[in-house]
């Protein structure tokens, strides 16, 4: 290993930029005449809307222009897609009602986008838009979850009882039977809480219209910019795609909540043609609260079955999940084909059978949230194989291990081919780091000082590295998830890596450059990444459910092979050897058997001076590209163990302990890895402890603000303790699994785990409040009394 | 509009500014200081912090004409000669940034802590005075390791520390 090759924790590239203050997020670009724009959002969870009278609006001062629906439709802009064709189990599609960018003739949520002023100035827009007239007919809402399907409400015509689809995996007829044959059934009733993602950048966009060339072009906050252009193009008409460029700079993480196509970059595109100047608009934090996209939201009844050796041979799973008011980009593929095939988790289940009704609610809509469905089939398994522990009367990291999966290849009941793993020594692993063997010894010291001490394990799985086309087209995908990359050397041996991939955190700038380092033998320094605008970048798919490394790195690493076998080529030439006595080491191009040999900066010299080569058999220049289509998703797993204590007195729940052990394959960058895994358990602690997204019966969102909506703080978590282990990935040419969204995965069933170990209680709900903490408590120590 | 007159990063500056204009607006809009950043409204996430006469402010909470005659330093300010203040030093160092939003007003706020606390710096100690700076890529492990070394590097370059 070299000191910036791969496995090295080289310090990140784009860290001199963001520590000074000179990033690029969209809010800093400001275009010359630009205008600005301000959303009109209903204060109503669902109404008719009668009118909208914009006449004061119009003639408030700086207001340049008001759009409504109408203006949309008369221009012929479609609505907002759902890229993702799930069926139900009768075989009909999907009822998905249309989107609109700006409301027609309804609003469905708190938040949903009604009209747009554009002004000289924020302030302007936003005091015109109070002037806007809205005549709504308030209807009742429906909200809650459980709920939908029996509401009285409908939120769209197309669905009557508010199903979107009840949808299904798995073997119902053999999960039955081994229901009936088991010696004991473990049930569980969970409800997986509503997140909001909450990027520290809030969404922001930039529409730009030039009248020269037909052009537009649109700043955006997007974890896929071609995406973003192909849906604004192809399917929402606001500019053909050869015409429409998509920049997406610098972007302030993402967490899932980026990937979507939003009402408001595709009304700045539109509006800039409409008004001749471009059109920025920045959400502010009560709007993000209001209208990205949210996550999670699940309630679930589920059972595991299991045999008189304390085997599981059966789970059975129903869920609810709550899509919101619209369907969102990807909405319909997160509680479908990114939940129900992680349902076997690490463990060796013969049968799995899950059913899902997806519903409508007058919400803001639900789609992909770091994890995206595998954090809350993780929640169902990881909750249920502890129960199912503790009422076997067994110890469960051990009731863990006796049902791992242990051979390889392993194909589950829901579709899913795990490649490799070695559960168990993740186990032995964290149970070591953790100072297992001297938990109850803590435990006690815990009691002396009146205080509950628990322990709760997470073994958990994740399906990354999205995904074979093929298999996700079957599946009902819209589009193939393949990546792109082009390496392109200058003459001066210099590289520009073109990846269709998008950071907004995870340090590519560094990571693909240590990968083009080591395989090209230059340095790190000589390397530049090139990624976010659909003008420089090949078409690319983007950077989502921890895909970059496996599947944008492995594009990268087929363009670099090219790459070399052209630079044997041209190395031939100029050595005047045969191209198979070529040979590339260390950055140099050597003739077999001889001290023969040229840098690979000369190769590159020699490639564009072309004087050593005729055109008619070798092309000069040194570019080349590569499409990566993966073969399989990929597997990371781990074990993660939180040690928690309460103080029953005040129900105050301390993290006293956090063991993470993860296999992500192979790793690039270990310094950015772990902080990839600290990330994610923040975010996945937040969620069981301090996070949740509720609204109020009439639909209004009573946690809008950071004020209301618990963020995680440094003071709420601990340093973690994170550990490694090993097994390359066997389905791409780099061995990686990727990392990012592990954590979120693993961290709320073991904070839960913990919490009721600690309480000797059954359950507790997300997020575990001091207040319900408390309650739990007080109901442990006087059952009879709190009943 | 109303004359403001203030020093921005050692410079003096002198601008017409609607009176409800925010510290950080004008920043960002007048001057083009586009490190300090806004990510709520609310007070809350601390990703707007600058310096007003050397003390931590959240900028979106203050009014232009309130730093009328004032010193303010932002994250474009604090580094000299092409060196990086030791605590811009200490978060590249420590990997404690991820998408780089959150981090010029975790750096400003951490100087500040520093400059109220001393060098020597225990976790509990950072965790708690991170109260006000919100980061949501990091779960702040490395936030904290880097507040702690960047504080015993403003102890061994004084001299910068007189630069604030």
């Amino acid at each position: 290993m070299t000191a910036t090759g791969i496995g090295a924790p080289v310090r990140r590239k784009e860290d001199q930029r963001f520590v000074t203050g000179q990033g690029r997020y969209v809010d800093d670009f400001n275009r010359p005449g630009q205008a600005h724009a301000y959303f009109l959002r209903s204060p109503h969870a669902h109404a008719a809307i009668r009118s909208i009278d914009t006449g004061l609006a119009m003639i408030m001062p700086g207001v340049i222009a008001v759009f409504t629906g109408d203006d949309l439709a008369a221009d012929k802009i479609g609505g907002l897609i759902c890229g993702w064709m799930i069926h139900s189990k009768d075989g009909s599609p999907m009822k998905a009602g249309p989107h609109p960018a700006l409301a027609q003739g309804k609003v469905r949520y708190v938040g949903d986008h009604v009209a747009v002023v554009i002004a000289e100035t924020l302030a302007q827009a936003k005091d015109a838009a109070e002037a806007i007239v809205v005549d709504y007919d308030v209807l009742p809402a429906v909200v809650d979850t459980a709920q939908a399907t029996k509401a009285q409400v409908q939120v769209h015509d197309v669905s009557p009882d508010n199903t979107v689809f009840n949808w299904h995996l798995g073997n119902k007829d053999e999960t039955e039977a081994a229901f009936a044959r088991a010696k004991h059934v473990t049930k569980i009733d969970l409800v997986n809480n509503r997140l909001v993602p909450n990027p520290i950048e809030p969404r922001a966009a930039v529409g730009e219209y030039d009248f020269g060339t037909d052009n537009y072009t649109l700043y955006t906050t997007s974890q896929n910019p071609h995406v973003a252009r192909l849906v604004l193009s192809a399917f929402i008409g606001v500019a053909p795609e050869h015409k429409l460029r998509v920049i997406a700079p610098d972007v302030g993480g993402g967490f899932g909540s980026k990937i979507f196509i939003y009402a408001e970059e595709t009304v700045c595109v539109w509006a800039a043609k409409k008004v001749k100047r471009p059109v920025k608009w920045t959400s502010d934090r009560s709007e993000a609260f209001l209208s990205d996209a949210h996550g999670r939201d699940h309630v679930t009844h589920a059972e595991m079955a299991t045999d008189e050796t304390g085997k599981i041979i059966a789970l059975r799973v129903h869920t609810t999940a709550n899509l919101g008011a619209y369907l969102s980009t990807f909405s319909s593929s997160v509680p479908t084909y990114l939940y129900a095939p992680l349902l076997s988790g690490q463990y060796d289940i013969p049968a799995i059978y899950c059913e899902v009704d997806g519903v409508y609610t007058n919400t803001a809509p639900v789609d992909a949230y770091r994890g995206a469905g595998r954090p809350e089939a993780t929640f169902v398994v990881e909750r249920l194989v502890e129960k199912t522990a503790r009422e076997l009367g067994q110890n469960p990291a051990e009731f863990r291990r006796k049902n791992y999966i242990t051979q390889f290849p392993h194909v589950t009941p829901v579709i899913m081919t795990y490649d490799t793993g070695d559960y168990a020594a993740s186990l032995d692993k964290a149970l070591e780091i953790a100072d297992y063997k001297n938990f109850d010894s803590r435990k006690q010291e815990s009691a002396r000082r009146g205080k509950l001490r628990g322990i709760g394990f997470s073994s958990y799985i994740e399906a990354c590295g999205i995904a074979p086309s093929q298999a996700v087209g079957s599946l009902g995908a819209g589009v193939g998830l393949w990546e792109s990359a082009e390496v392109r050397v200058n003459p001066t041996g210099s590289v520009e890596v073109l990846t269709g991939s998008h950071s907004h955190g995870q340090g590519h700038e560094t990571t693909f450059a240590q990968l083009v380092s080591d395989r090209l033998g230059i340095s790190i320094d000589q390397v530049s990444i090139v990624h976010g605008d659909t003008d420089k970048v090949q078409f690319g798919m983007g950077t989502y459910g921890s895909r970059s490394g496996a599947v944008g790195m492995s594009a990268i690493a087929k363009a670099i092979d090219k790459v070399i076998a052209k630079g044997k080529k041209v190395a031939a030439h100029v050595l005047e050897a045969s191209e198979g006595d070529i040979e590339f080491k260390d950055g140099q191009f050597g003739v077999a058997g001889t001290d023969r040999s040229m840098a690979f900066g000369e190769i590159a010299l020699q490639a564009y001076i072309a004087h050593k080569f005729s055109g008619q058999d070798l092309e000069p220049g040194l570019k080349e590209g590569a499409f990566y289509d993966p073969t399989n998703f990929t597997f990371p797993a781990g074990v993660h163990i939180c040690e928690v204590e309460i103080d029953p007195d005040t129900g105050v729940t301390k993290i006293e302990r956090w063991t993470a052990v993860d296999d992500f394959g192979v790793i690039i960058n270990p310094m950015i890895v772990e902080g990839q895994v600290h990330g994610g358990i923040a975010q996945g602690v937040g969620q069981a402890l301090l996070e949740g997204a509720f609204y109020d019966e009439s639909g209004q969102l009573i946690t809008a603000s950071f004020n209301d909506y618990c963020m995680p703080r440094a003071i709420d978590l601990p340093s973690f303790q994170v550990g490694m282990t090993v097994t390359p990935c066997p389905s791409n040419p780099l061995g990686i699994k990727g990392c990012g969204e592990a954590g979120a995965i693993a961290a709320p069933p073991a904070v839960i785990n913990a919490i009721t170990d600690a309480l000797g209680h059954e359950d507790i709900a997300m997020p575990a409040t001091p207040q319900a903490v408390w309650r739990a408590a007080q109901k442990a120590r006087m059952p009879m009394a709190a009943e | 509009m109303t004359t403001v007159s203030l020093t921005v990063n050692g410079q003096s500056v002198t601008a017409d500014v609607d009176p409800r204009t925010l510290l950080v607006h004008f920043l960002r809009d007048n001057l083009r200081l586009t490190g300090t950043h806004v990510g709520c409204d609310t007070s809350q996430c601390g990703a707007c912090v600058v310096h007003l006469n050397g003390q931590a402010v959240k900028s979106c909470t203050t009014l232009a004409v309130q730093a009328n005659a004032s010193v303010v330093t932002t994250i474009e300010g604090i580094s000299q000669g092409g060196e990086l203040h030791p605590m811009q030093a200490a978060f590249r160092e420590h990997h404690g940034l991820q998408c780089g939003y959150c981090t010029p007003g975790m750096i400003m706020s951490a100087i500040d802590i520093v400059n109220r606390k001393g060098n020597a710096l225990d976790e509990q100690t950072i965790r708690a005075e991170l109260e006000g700076n919100l980061c949501r890529c990091t779960g702040y492990h490395n936030i904290v390791k880097a507040v702690a070394a960047g504080a015993q590097g403003m102890a061994q370059a004084p001299l910068q520390q007189a630069a604030e």
